[in-house]
This record gives structure tokens, sequence and C-alpha cells, in this order.
């Protein structure tokens, strides 16, 4: 019995590594400035965490092999010992805490840093089940929006008409078009119950919540179209909640952004 | 050290009622949980297989299934409102009225006063009292499948406004919600009741020569999960009276102001839908090591007895317990890293939470040494109890990924947070549960478990939840999004349908394991060898009184404590264990 469980915590080991290694690509690609780092943590993260896991998992199944009853013997008679224990508190203490620290890096970088000024300004409202994109057109400067104002159909964000600097405003529904290689800001809202803006190969996410304008800004570095999810539940249809990521080039999104001013 | 209780503080009951359905005896109560918890992980289960099937095979119709839930097959295939509820439900069901009642209140209340040489618990009437309104709660709970517009599809965490507004924001969130909410508050008194009881007996009854550190870990850790209930339980408390409140009463706790759904403007103003998820996850995260602690005491109990060594570092153990228990409190936030919480909050939150994951190394590593030089038993709770240590690692790992406020960034929400808590806080403590259940067993009901079917049991179920839950975390890293109705909507998620395929298959194959479980559990009910008092060999207290125990446990007498919980194997010794109660010399 012990050395059938040894081998089989044996096998799950192996498998388990090589499920998590054996391919790297289980990640989505990665278009954004920020990406390669947080990639970065994760492998260093795996590398932490494999021998943690294979070693703790080995000596398992090492142990279960080894120690079985085999009717003699004596056991090793022991209550512990305080040095051990005080080596591992400190030893994992350390590991611990360094790659806690490591990881706010990225995070400080995306959450804590000023964004340049001349960043592409784009607001994002959730909804059941859409994101509304709305650009501030050439004043660069968002429209007054008020929830009573607001349509489905005909004004999805509630945009005022009497205010002159909505007049030039473009909303969208479900595509957000961006210059490759400009740093973009979002300023993210909802208008009826919390959703998340998850996009994978920007490796970002963060939910929008009614009531609440939170700010995050990337910079996209290749040019593409790519997938926009909805992280939190919203609803019936949060699974079907998607947008589009159109990654340009800068005259390219120019000619949308005019294209669609005309409408 | 306080007075002995009396002998008898109340009489063995003689009718029917008093005895097995309104009894004090905390024995009595422990079972009726622990069927009250079998009860709601069979529904739970359930639950889990019907929202697999849509998962796997989004588009398939069920006739079968369609004549017994008309409505949720609405048109043939599960329909997407159906298949949210069933997973609210899931949750729901498996995290209250199983990982919270089982290991602590079934247990805990069998087992906690026969460790400490206690008669029973130091309130009877408070303990029946708290089964019974979870009793309450659980109808109430199971009550809300069955209403117009059925369960909620809020997911367990109920976030809010989505949770407040009403029938306007989707299905099952009118009267079902409502229920749930009335379900969870009842919920949360009856652990209050419970955990008043376990503090206080622990303090005070027990039994002489029972000083702190002879207390088993078993009864550590039922102790400090009872302290965690006691100050997180009455936050939820509040949390779902207010959001009550928001649903009928027109207060604004959780909902601000100029909200538009579904193209109606919503009448409320003020609140904040994060005040939710902080009372919320203030509870939610000490709950984790409400499910997860007992669990602990009972690998750390079975591994010493079946390797026939003291537990390694003892006192070790008992400071990790409590320290995982209190950092339990600080790390909340580590829930809602990309929620609108402020940054530097963030950070805050994830250094607390990367440093409990070194009293978890400590625990693991004496459970290692534990083993290391032992003379193992492989009995079907041992099996279990070396399971648990096996998951415990593999889930608890994944941990130092999610407490990283950057890899959250692209892991929150997705399928390698469920693959993570399922892991841990679900099928290790799971396996906490069986092993107890094994290991007990004879003690409760006075006949032995099938051993033979008990390791077929462990083995097909230990490859079983590795096949279900390992797949999970890669599906995560490829970035799919949980409490997705189908994975078919998104081109990026093509590649994740063979794994939802494979997890359903493993889960058809691991749920048919389980009757395994149950027929033996029933059949020894009846038909089980006699249990000898001490079948194990192990140590502690209840292991000295017949199996099953007499109503008040010891009679007139009271034991007297001499060892340390976990003397086995001692040189010199007659045999190879040395009771708690055997004279000191020996």
């Amino acid at each position: 019995m012990g050395r059938l469980l040894g081998v089989l915590i044996g096998i799950i080991t192996g498998v388990s590594v090589y499920l998590f290694t054996g391919r790297m690509g289980w990640f989505p690609e990665q278009i954004s400035e920020y990406a390669p780092a947080i990639d970065q943590q994760f492998m260093r993260t795996l590398i932490v965490v494999g021998i943690a896991f294979v070693s703790a998992q080995i000596m398992l199944g090492y142990f279960v092999w080894r120690y079985r009853d085999r009717g003699r013997g004596e056991v090793v008679y022991t209550h512990g010992s305080t040095k051990l224990e005080v080596g591992l508190l400190i030893l994992t203490t350390t590991v611990f805490v360094t790659l806690a620290v490591m990881g706010q890096k990225v995070w400080a970088q995306l959450h804590l840093q000023e964004v340049p000024a001349d960043a592409l300004q784009v607001e994002i409202t959730g909804q059941q089940f859409a994101w509304n994109i709305r650009y501030p057109g050439p004043d660069g400067r968002f429209g007054r929006t008020e929830s009573r104002l607001i349509d489905d159909q005909t004004n999805p964000v509630g945009m005022d008409p009497k205010d002159p600097a909505s007049g030039d405003d473009i909303v969208s529904i479900n595509r957000l078009a961006v210059p490759v290689g400009r740093e973009v800001r979002l300023t993210l809202r909802s208008k009826d119950v919390t959703h998340s803006f998850f996009v994978p190969v920007l490796r970002i996410k963060q939910d929008t919540v009614p009531g609440m304008a939170i700010p995050l800004h990337f910079k996209a570095v290749k040019t593409g179209e790519y997938e926009i999810a909805c992280a939190e539940l919203c609803g019936l249809e949060h699974y079907k909640m998607k947008g589009y990521l159109m990654v340009m080039p800068q005259e390219a999104f120019e000619a949308w952004l005019k294209e669609r001013a005309t409408r | 050290m306080s007075e002995i209780a009396p002998a008898v503080i109340h009489r063995a009951p003689t009718g029917f009622i008093r005895k097995w359905i309104f009894s004090l005896d905390h024995k009595v109560i422990g079972i009726q949980y622990y069927f009250l918890a079998l009860l709601s992980v069979f529904i739970g289960m359930t639950l889990s297989i019907l929202f697999r099937l849509r998962l796997a095979w989004p588009t398939e119709a069920w006739p079968l299934l369609g004549k017994i839930f008309p409505v949720g097959f609405e048109g043939g295939p599960m329909t997407p409102e159906f298949y949210l509820s069933m997973v609210t439900m899931h949750g729901t069901i498996m995290v209250f009225f199983v990982l919270t009642t089982a290991p602590q209140s079934g247990f805990g209340n069998y087992f906690l006063p026969i460790q400490i040489g206690a008669h029973d618990m130091a309130f009877p009437v408070l303990n029946m009292l708290s089964f019974w309104v979870t009793f309450v709660s659980l109808s109430v709970m199971v009550s809300a499948l069955f209403v117009q517009g059925g369960a909620p599809i809020s997911g367990w965490t109920a976030y809010a406004p989505l949770s407040a507004l009403g029938q306007v924001a989707g299905p099952g969130l009118g009267l079902g919600q409502t229920l749930w909410i009335i379900s969870i508050a009842l919920f949360c008194i009856g652990s209050l009741l419970g955990a008043l009881n376990f503090i206080t007996t622990t303090i005070n009854l027990r039994t002489k020569g029972m000083s702190l550190m002879r207390l088993p870990l078993t009864v550590w850790t039922w102790f400090t999960t009872a302290i965690l209930a006691l100050l997180s339980f009455p936050v939820l408390l509040a949390g779902g009276i207010l959001l009550l409140l928001d649903r009928l009463g027109g207060t604004s706790f959780f909902i601000p102001g100029n909200l538009v759904v579904s193209d109606k403007a919503i009448a409320h103003s003020g609140g904040s839908p994060l005040l939710w998820q902080h009372l919320f996850w203030f509870f939610g995260h000490p709950e984790v090591y409400i499910a997860i602690l007992p669990g602990m005491g009972v690998a750390s109990q079975l591994l010493s007895t079946f390797s026939r060594k003291p537990i390694f570092g003892y006192r070790a153990m008992v400071y990790a317990i409590f320290a995982i228990g209190m950092l339990g409190f600080f790390v909340w936030g580590h829930h809602m890293f990309v929620s609108g919480l402020s940054p530097y909050s963030a950070i805050a939150f994830s250094l607390l939470t990367l440093t409990i994951g070194v009293p978890s190394a400590i625990k693991t590593f004496n459970w290692l040494g534990t083993l290391w030089g032992g003379r193992i038993r492989f009995t079907a709770p041992a099996l279990f109890a070396l399971g648990f240590v096996s998951l415990f690692v593999s889930g608890g790992l994944t941990g130092l990924f999610l407490g990283q406020t950057s890899l959250d960034l692209m892991l929150h929400d997705t399928w390698f947070v469920l693959g993570h808590f399922h892991m841990i806080m679900g099928v290790a403590a799971i396996f906490g549960i069986f092993a107890g259940t094994y290991y007990w067993f004879p003690k409760m009901f006075g006949r032995m478990m099938n051993e033979s079917w008990g390791k077929l049991h462990f083995f097909l179920t230990f490859v079983g939840v590795y096949a279900i839950f390992l797949p999970m975390h890669i599906m995560g890293i490829m970035g799919h999004p949980r409490r997705y109705a189908q994975a078919t909507e998104f081109k990026y998620l093509a590649a994740t349908q063979p794994f939802h395929q494979f997890i359903t298959i493993a889960t058809l194959i691991t749920a048919a394991a389980q009757v395994i479980f149950m027929v033996n559990f029933f059949w020894s009910l009846f038909k089980g060898s006699k249990a000898p008092e001490n079948p194990w060999e192990s140590t502690t207290l209840e292991w000295t009184v017949p199996s099953p125990p007499p109503h008040d446990n010891f009679g007139e007498k009271h034991p007297v404590v001499h060892h340390g919980p976990y003397e086995y194997g001692v040189p010199g010794a007659s045999k190879d264990y040395v009771m708690q109660t055997d004279s000191p010399n020996s």
C-alpha cells in the first residue's frame, strides 16, 4: 500500500510539472509594454513554487514508501527540532516576502506611475452586456453625461447635447481602437452592475464599478484585433460580453476615428 | 483553572424526540450536523454534475434532464440562467453547509468535549439551538431552488449591486436572492452560537491535567476555528442585513446613484458596491480557514497515530494554527486587488498574504517530519490524511501566484482561482472530513467501516480530484474567466473546450466513486463488525470510553490526564503507545 501510494504521488507530481512547464505556450499572446514583466514574474513564481511543490511531494511520496510498517524496527522517537523550525521560518519568510516585493514592480508601474500628458484618453462604460467606448474628439474633452439621458439605442452613455464639449465626442460599442505604440489612458465606469474589463493579451484586468471612475493605462505594441472579455459575473449573458481591441497604425486609427465621427 | 463541571449536567433522555430530534447531547448534535452536511454534499455534488454537463457540451440537449427540470432546459440545452443558479447554489451549499458544517460543527461537537474530558458542551441548549437554526437555514436555501424565477445567479459571493437590484438585473435575483440572504443570515446566527459554545467549553471544561499544551491538535484547530467564526460571521450577518434592507427597505448601502439597468433608471443613491466586498471578504477569507483548519487538526492527529510517532513540533504546530487564524483576518483585500481598491492598500494586502505561506510551510514540514522514521499503517483514515497533505501542498502553493498584485491582473477571477481554492478549501478539506469519518466512525456508531472499500474509495478519489482540478489552473493561465456558461463565444478560449470535456468526464467518474463511500457508510452503520473501544490504538481521551460512548461520556468519574496527546513509540514503554490517561510512570 505504501509503495503504491508513493509511486502514485510521484506520478501526480510528474504530470503536474509537465502540465505547467512541458508547454510554455499556455499564456495568450502578449502585446503590451507591461505584459513581458508580468509573464516574467509568473515564471519566477513558478520556479519558487515548483521547487517547493516537487520537494514536498517527493518527500511525501518517498516517506510513505520508505517508512511503511514492515512489522519490525523502532520508530524514531522525537518531538521535533526548534532549530529546524526556526530555520524554515527564516527561509520561507525571506523567500515569500522577496517574491511579494518583486511582484509589486509592475503593479506600481501600472497603477502608481504618472501617465504622459499626451496619452490618448478613452472612457469605457460597462453595461449588461456591452462595452461603451467613448473618445473625447478633437477638443480632447469629454462632454457631460447624465444618467437620465441614457437610452440604450440612441444615447448609451447619456451624453448631454447642451454641453458644447460633447458635440465632438465619439461613441463606439464594443470596439476599442487604439494607435500602436501610444500610451492610452482609460477611465473605467459602469452604468448598472460591476463588470471587469479584461484584455488577456495586455495582461490587464480592472473592475468597472458603478459609481466609480477608475483609471488604467496601457501601451499596445503590436497591431491586430484582440478580444476583450468581462471577468466579473454581471448577469445572464456575462459569457457573451465581448469587445474587441483594435490596435492600428496611427494613420489608420485617425481614419477610423474620422469615419466614426461622421456617423 | 476553573471548577470542573458537575458530572451530569442533564440526564439521559428517554423519549425518541428528546433523544434524537431535540437532543441536548453534544454527540447526537454532532451526528445531526454530520448528516446535514452529508445531505448537503450530495446536493452540492449533483448541482456540479449538472453545470459540468453544460460546460463540456454547451449546445447538447438532455431530454431526460429536461423532463426533470423543464424550466432549466427550456428549448433543449441547459439555459445560461439555470447554469448560473446551479453554480451559485453549488458554491453556497458546499462552503456553508458542508465545509463549515461537517469538520467543525459535526466532528467538533462530537469530539471536542470528549477529547478534553468534559461531559458535554458548556451550553447544551444553545448547542441544540445552533443546530436547528442551521437546519432552518438549509431549508430556506434549498427552497430558493423552487421559487418563481429560480435560484439566484449572482454567485456565492453575491456581489452588489447585482445582488441588490432585484429581478431587473436578471433571473433569480428576485425572491430567490432574498431567500438566499435570509438563509445566510440564519446560518451566521447558528455558527455564532456554536462558536461561543466551543470557546467556552475549551476554556472552562478541560479535565484535570488537560493543560493547554496537552490538548490534541484537533482541539486546537476547533478552538481557533471557533474564534475565527466568532469574529467573522457577525460581519457577514451585518452585511446580509444591509443587503436585505437595500432590496426590501429602499435603503442604499451598496447601490450608488444614477444607475440605469436594462434601460430603467434606479431610484437609489449614495451606496458603495465596494462596501459589500469588504464586508463579505472580511468574513470570506477567515471562512477559508474555518473550512481547512479542522482538516489540519485531523491530519495531524491521524499522521501521528498511524505513523506510530509523536507529532513533529507540537508547539510549532499550535503557534502555526494560531498564526494562520490571526493572519487570516488581515488579508481579505487580496480578493479585491482589481476591484477598484486603492493600489496602495493592494500592496499591503499582498505582502501580508504571502506571509501566510510561512505557517503553512511549517505545518507541512511538521507533517513530513512526523512521517519520517515512523512505521506507517496504511489504513483508510491514514490514506486520506496523507492525501490531505498532498492536496494541501498543491492547493496552498498556487496561493503564491494569486497573492501577488501583478499576477492577479491576469489570473484574478479566472479558472486558476477555481483550481486553487477547490484544491485547498474544497478537496483538501473534504479529505480531512473523509479521514475523520473513517477514523471516528467506529467511535460514533460502534461499528467498523469496511477497510478495503475505504482504500478503493481513497485511490479513485485521490486520482479523480487531481484530474478534475489540476487542468483548471491551465485554463486560468489561458485567460478563461470563471462563471462563463460556455467558453465558445471567444476565439481565444477555443483551446479550453477539450479541458472542459476532460474535467466533466473526470467529475462523473469521481462522483461515481463516492457511491462506494455511501454504500460503505450505510452498510457499516447496520452491518459493520462491532468496534472495540480503541481500534486504532490511539492515545486521546475518546478512545478510553466505549464505542459509542454513553450519554455522559465518562459516567461518574472524571478522567485525569498525565501525558501529551501523541505519545507513540515511547522507548521503554510496555506497548507502542501511552494513553493520555495512563499512569504517570507508564
